[in-house]
């Protein structure tokens, strides 16, 4: 959804929050958000599960000497699968923020704002809303317990978090250089084809995955993330067909996503005609809401806010609407007669997270802004930031760019050459 | 003869494009650009045919522009001018 100048930074600050925080989650993160709870919900114990420590040691395999099978579980799987399957939670946060500051972040400034941002907002967070008293820790996190808030998939921890974290970042780096007089136009529609594709069905994962179990649960999540994406890409295509006059594939790709966004928290408790609902109501807000950056100025170059902090928003609200008291969860919402109880616990749980994340994210922004600079410079923008930031370009269209190339390497082995003469020279002088 | 995509337009305009709701004027236009050089007696011959095959009778269908050529030159024999045809 770049342009091509730009799109392998934008798969470098994906890959890049895999990698970083994939090694921060082993070596602390896990513990922060799932550790024995240090004080009124706020965070989990860092030293803990310290680089995993006390989640692997026992029998895996039963012998004759140690007939049983004894390794630490998680309800009834793995630890270390329930380490894996967070694992994904934590990195896919870090990663969305990035599609906001797209075209112009430097590259060292976005690792030091992920580590810290993953640090000091996601995994705190992670712990308030999915840490469970006495899972993986006798006391968990205050929206799990003490509130009782729904956030069955990271509707909460995940989307609004990001989107707020998004919405922070792109005030403090600024619009892009002639954004939006100029167009910026997504360079490759079929790849983000291919990618809603693939990132339906690993959204089964998170959802379904959920109810850490292959269960009656995760069958239900699974059908309402059909039902709820589903509407969601149809919501927004009447939107488009009523509003520009032609249903758009971008449109289509941004409804699928709008709709797993919507449905992540709530696909544990709503039926599935609520899910369709939810659909609905994500796939039209979502579709309004890309253009909310036009009119407040605010240059969100992937929609991050208009589709994961809105959709984060609509889903999680909703819950205190269409909540199904038959459903896994068994909470009855304001359409099913349970009054307006579930609902300001909703709101409580959705703005908490939305302010401390905005908040934190501004803080962390300047800090960064300060030791590094946070952007490019003007020409190193128009010039493109993937052969200024990173050495290469996404595409080679030219048959005849090979001779240039060769050229180059040429150059610079017989610059290399002549630098050592004088030094030889030297030598024997 | 030599056969270049091209993007220009003259009278025609572009088109729009609409992006998750944000419309964007394209203005150029891909075309094709086709070079032909033949000797002076076949000019009127070649104008005749890409006219015909290219015309739709909208806006669009384009320009042929004749000029003069100084010289050719056949790089594989040196032979030069009409032999190099």
């Amino acid at each position: 959804m770049v342009r091509s100048k730009s799109v392998l930074n934008m798969m470098m600050m994906s890959l890049s929050s895999i990698g970083l925080v994939g090694v921060l989650w082993v070596l602390y993160g896990y513990s922060m958000a799932f550790g024995n709870d240090v004080g009124a919900g706020l965070l989990g114990n860092p030293f803990e599960y310290f680089g995993l420590s006390g989640l692997f040691a026992g029998n895996y395999l039963a012998t004759d000497t140690a007939p049983d099978v004894t390794f630490p579980l998680v309800g009834t799987i793995p630890a270390l699968v329930f380490v894996g399957f967070q694992a994904t939670f934590a990195i896919i946060t870090v990663a969305l923020i990035s599609g906001a500051v797209a075209d112009r972040m430097r590259f060292g400034p976005w690792l030091l704002f992920a580590g810290l941002w993953a640090t000091i907002v996601y995994f705190p967070v992670a712990h308030w809303v999915f840490s469970f008293d006495g899972v993986t820790a006798e006391t968990g996190g205050w929206i799990a317990n003490t509130l009782v808030a729904i956030d069955f998939a990271g509707g909460t921890a995940v989307h609004i978090n990001a989107g707020a974290a998004a919405l922070a970042l792109v005030l403090v780096i600024g619009k892009r250089r002639g954004w939006p007089r100029e167009p910026m136009r997504p360079h490759n529609l079929t790849l983000v084809m291919l990618g809603a594709g693939l990132l339906w069905f690993g959204w089964f994962g998170f959802n379904a995955g959920s109810a850490v179990g292959a269960s009656g649960i995760a069958g239900f999540a699974m059908i309402n993330t059909i039902a709820a994406t589903c509407a969601a890409m149809l919501a927004w295509l009447v939107v488009e067909r009523i509003r520009d006059g032609k249903p758009t594939s971008l449109g289509a790709a941004s409804g699928v996503v709008a709709g797993l966004v919507a449905i992540t928290p709530s696909c544990s408790s709503v039926s599935p005609l609520g899910a369709l609902a939810v659909g609905i109501i994500a796939g039209v807000l979502c579709a309004l809401a890309v253009g909310l950056k036009f009119r407040f100025g605010y240059d969100d170059s992937l929609d991050v806010v208009g589709v994961h902090l809105v959709g984060g928003l609509v889903g999680t609200l909703l819950i205190g609407f269409f909540a199904d008291p038959g459903s896994p969860a068994a909470v009855a919402g304001l359409f099913y007669g349970g009054g307006v109880d579930q609902l300001w616990r909703q709101a409580v749980g959705a703005f908490a997270v939305l302010i401390y994340s905005f908040v934190l994210s501004l803080v962390l922004a300047y800090i960064v802004k300060a030791i590094m600079g946070l952007r490019v410079t003007d020409e190193e923008e128009a010039t493109g930031i993937d052969e200024v930031e990173h050495a290469e370009t996404g595409y080679d269209f030219s048959s005849h760019s090979g001779v240039s190339g060769l050229a180059a390497h040429a150059g610079s082995a017989g610059k290399a050459s002549t630098d050592q003469v004088p030094a030889t020279a030297g030598k024997e002088g | 003869m030599t056969v270049s995509e091209v993007s220009g337009y003259g009278r025609q305009r572009g088109h729009t494009e609409v992006y998750r709701g944000a419309d964007y004027h394209v203005d150029l236009v891909p075309k094709v650009r086709i070079e032909v050089v033949v000797d002076d007696d076949l000019v009127e011959k070649v104008i005749d045919s890409v006219t015909q095959s290219a015309r739709t009778g909208k806006i669009g269908d384009g320009k042929v522009w004749v000029t003069p050529v100084e010289t050719v030159v056949r790089v594989r024999t040196g032979e030069r001018g009409a032999d190099a045809l």
